[in-house]
């Protein structure tokens, strides 16, 4: 990006520098494109979808060039029919679900808790298209002939948690459908049958809900605070530390099985 | 006290069933009962730990229900009490065959989110390593394909190649299998010196390795027997499933993302070919790897002659906070597609990564799939398929 003002090339708009300076401007003007700006087939896409489902559309919306589209709740499988009848979207991305609740943070405000994870701001905001609720589901769906895809987003009401299952238009969301309903206890309506999938039977929780605590980090505190506590030799207390070593849940690197 | 047994229901008996029955206990056609057969969860051809019960009439599969999870390691909730940089760490370990690419995709959000863009320099390097990332997938692939049908050498070939190639990443980045060498903004390092030649050494390598294995196993009459016909996907059935790269390809789906999605790296400027193969079968999909792996070699071939110099970072702040936003990024990734769903709420850290990784949509097919074929057929179908578990239970 350059510095170029609109006010420098029009005090001089005369001489020969100035109109380079001026169509450097006016380039610069053009070159900074809305990098959310959708192209054609994308446009397309979106308009006929939001033809083909009229009032069942809340709400459009875009990011990197990628149309966003939150479809009514009573609606959310008619929403897949026609991406995959009319539309082509023949390829099934992903099924997946969001908590928008703001993580509490460990033991309140004042515990001090795990310093190392990141701050996320503590009012509920909903991403692009909005949502009326804490819980969505998104999903996206892909054209493996037009180069299109389309994200599709749906409120979940926190009380009755129901969704639609896409499992008799794309066989595919069987396992995502699964995987949403462990990781967040949304019940799709419809599904063959919801057992676990990564979980094993009989897990009780929703790990992916924002209100289920990261258990790794409540068993053993973030090595981060090693400074606090008394260090190896120093203290008769030393040995403590690292008789609770065990307890570390972090993934196991050791993976490299082939 | 009298108790009288109620009455028998009336029964329409089909009288065949009298028959088949007669004939059972005769010993003239013997009752072949349903057995539940355990495969894994430890197995050569699942690359982990992937448990398949498959329930058996006779040699036939009636039906199978893969079971993951073994090795879940709740990636997309760790990642949201990590920072970006220490998530790259993470998500090292969804494939572990081709760390590099899995990099990519989620250091592209991050920066598609900052604005920030990696200079030329940085993309030539990032797309050379991740085209050598799927030759050492594929070069894996290519040999221990000829394990699972009984063809012992063509392992030995394999591991021997890719050991070139993993030792070319090796050298760049310092680690064989997690190089956890990007950063937002470009990469943590430049190539060493004589770095290009080997390069160029050891692609003419793998390019006669392809050679090698067309002649050894493609070209092979068993391995033709025992792969062709066996595990059709329909093009329309695989797309509804999810499944996608090189598998969706074999079933004649000409999407690459890496030519048809939006534009990432350095693909837009490469003269490449994307490879299909009418077929859908096992043996297509190892047909279509085997040429994809000489492709990848000529992509990179262009891209040595093409680099640029210059940096390799671009100017990011020391502390990197994204904001706020959401964003996707798909890339093709040796197997299939990958992608991160990025929400972020303007911290350090994201808000919520949605791990769309390619082997998980890739498996799922597996129950359709396996319903009517033969038990020495699953095991080559699970081999063509090419999943890594760590790739399922990310």
């Amino acid at each position: 990006m350059t510095d170029v003002t609109p006010t420098d090339s029009g005090e001089s708009p005369e001489t020969g520098t100035s109109t380079a300076v001026e169509e450097s401007a006016t380039d610069a003007a053009a070159e900074i494109p809305d990098p959310h700006a959708l192209d054609d087939a994308h446009a397309e896409l979106l308009a006929r979808f939001e033809d083909e489902l009229g009032a069942a559309v809340l709400d459009t919306g875009k990011a990197f060039g990628m149309p966003i589209v939150r479809v009514q709740r009573t609606e959310w499988r008619r929403a897949a029919e026609v991406c995959r009848r009319t539309l082509d979207c023949d390829f099934l991305s992903f099924i997946a679900g969001i908590d928008w609740m703001p993580a509490p943070k460990e033991g309140g405000d004042d515990a001090g808790g795990d310093t190392s994870s990141p701050v996320q701001p503590t009012e509920t905001t909903y991403g692009v298209t909005g949502s009326d609720g804490r819980f969505q589901v998104f999903a996206r769906v892909q054209s493996t002939t037009h180069n299109y895809g389309l994200t599709l987003k749906v409120d979940v009401d926190a009380d009755a948690l129901l969704v639609q299952s896409w499992v008799p238009v794309y066989p595919g969301a069987d396992w995502h459908e699964r995987e949403t309903w462990e990781m967040y206890g949304f019940v799709f309506e419809g599904h063959p049958a919801l057992r676990h999938l990564y979980l094993p039977t009989g897990f009780e929780g929703h790990p992916l809900r924002k209100d289920y605590p990261l258990l790794s980090r409540v068993v053993k505190p973030w090595p981060g605070l090693v400074d606090v506590e008394a260090m190896p030799g120093g203290d008769d207390d030393a040995a403590e530390p690292a008789a609770a070593e065990p307890a570390a849940a972090e993934p196991a690197a050791a993976e490299e099985a082939s | 006290m009298s108790t009288t047994n109620p009455p028998l229901p009336e029964f329409d008996i089909d009288p065949r069933a009298f028959r088949t029955l007669a004939d059972a206990q005769m010993g003239v056609e013997l009752d072949t009962g349903d057995m539940i057969l355990n495969l894994g969860p430890q197995h050569p051809a699942t690359h982990g730990t992937l448990r398949l019960v498959v329930r058996l009439d006779g040699e036939r599969v009636i039906a199978a229900d893969p079971v993951i999870g073994y090795m879940h390691r709740g990636y997309e909730k760790l990642v949201e009490f990590r920072t970006y940089p220490q998530i790259t760490t993470l998500i090292n370990r969804i494939d572990w065959l081709s760390s590099f690419a899995n990099e990519v995709p989620f250091i592209d959000a991050a920066e598609k989110l900052m604005g920030v863009e990696a200079p030329p320099r940085a993309q030539y390097i990032r797309t050379i390593l991740t085209e050598l990332s799927r030759i050492s997938t594929f070069v894996l692939f290519l040999g221990e394909m000829g394990l699972q049908v009984g063809a012992l050498t063509p392992a030995f070939y394999g591991f021997r190649d890719r050991e070139h190639v993993v030792n070319l990443i090796e050298s760049v980045t310092g680690g064989r299998f997690h190089p956890n060498f990007n950063r937002v903004g470009g990469l943590k390092d430049d190539l060493p010196w004589g770095w290009v030649n080997e390069t160029r050494t050891v692609l003419k390598k793998i390019y006669d390795a392809c050679d090698v294995f067309e002649d050894l196993v493609a070209g092979n009459e068993i391995f033709a027997a025992r792969t062709k016909g066996v595990g059709i996907i329909p093009p329309e059935i695989g797309a509804a499933y999810g499944v996608s790269g090189s598998n969706l390809r074999a079933s004649g789906v000409d999407w690459d993302l890496r030519r048809d999605g939006a534009p990432y790296l350095v693909y837009p400027d490469l003269d490449f070919k994307v490879w299909t193969h009418p077929d859908g079968d096992s043996f297509a999909r190892y047909w279509v790897r085997l040429q994809e792996t000489r492709e990848s070699c000529r992509m990179v071939l262009q891209l040595l002659d093409a680099m640029p110099s210059g940096p390799i970072m671009a100017k990011v702040p020391r502390i990197i906070k994204v904001p706020e936003g959401e964003v996707w990024t798909e890339v093709e990734n040796p197997l299939g597609q990958m992608g991160y769903y990025v929400f972020s709420k303007g911290a350090t850290g994201p808000f919520r990564v949605k791990i769309r990784s390619a082997s998980f949509s890739n498996v799922s097919i597996l129950p359709w799939m396996l319903r009517g074929v033969f038990v020495p057929d699953v095991i080559t179908i699970l081999a063509s398929l090419y999943f890594i578990l760590g790739d399922i239970d990310r």
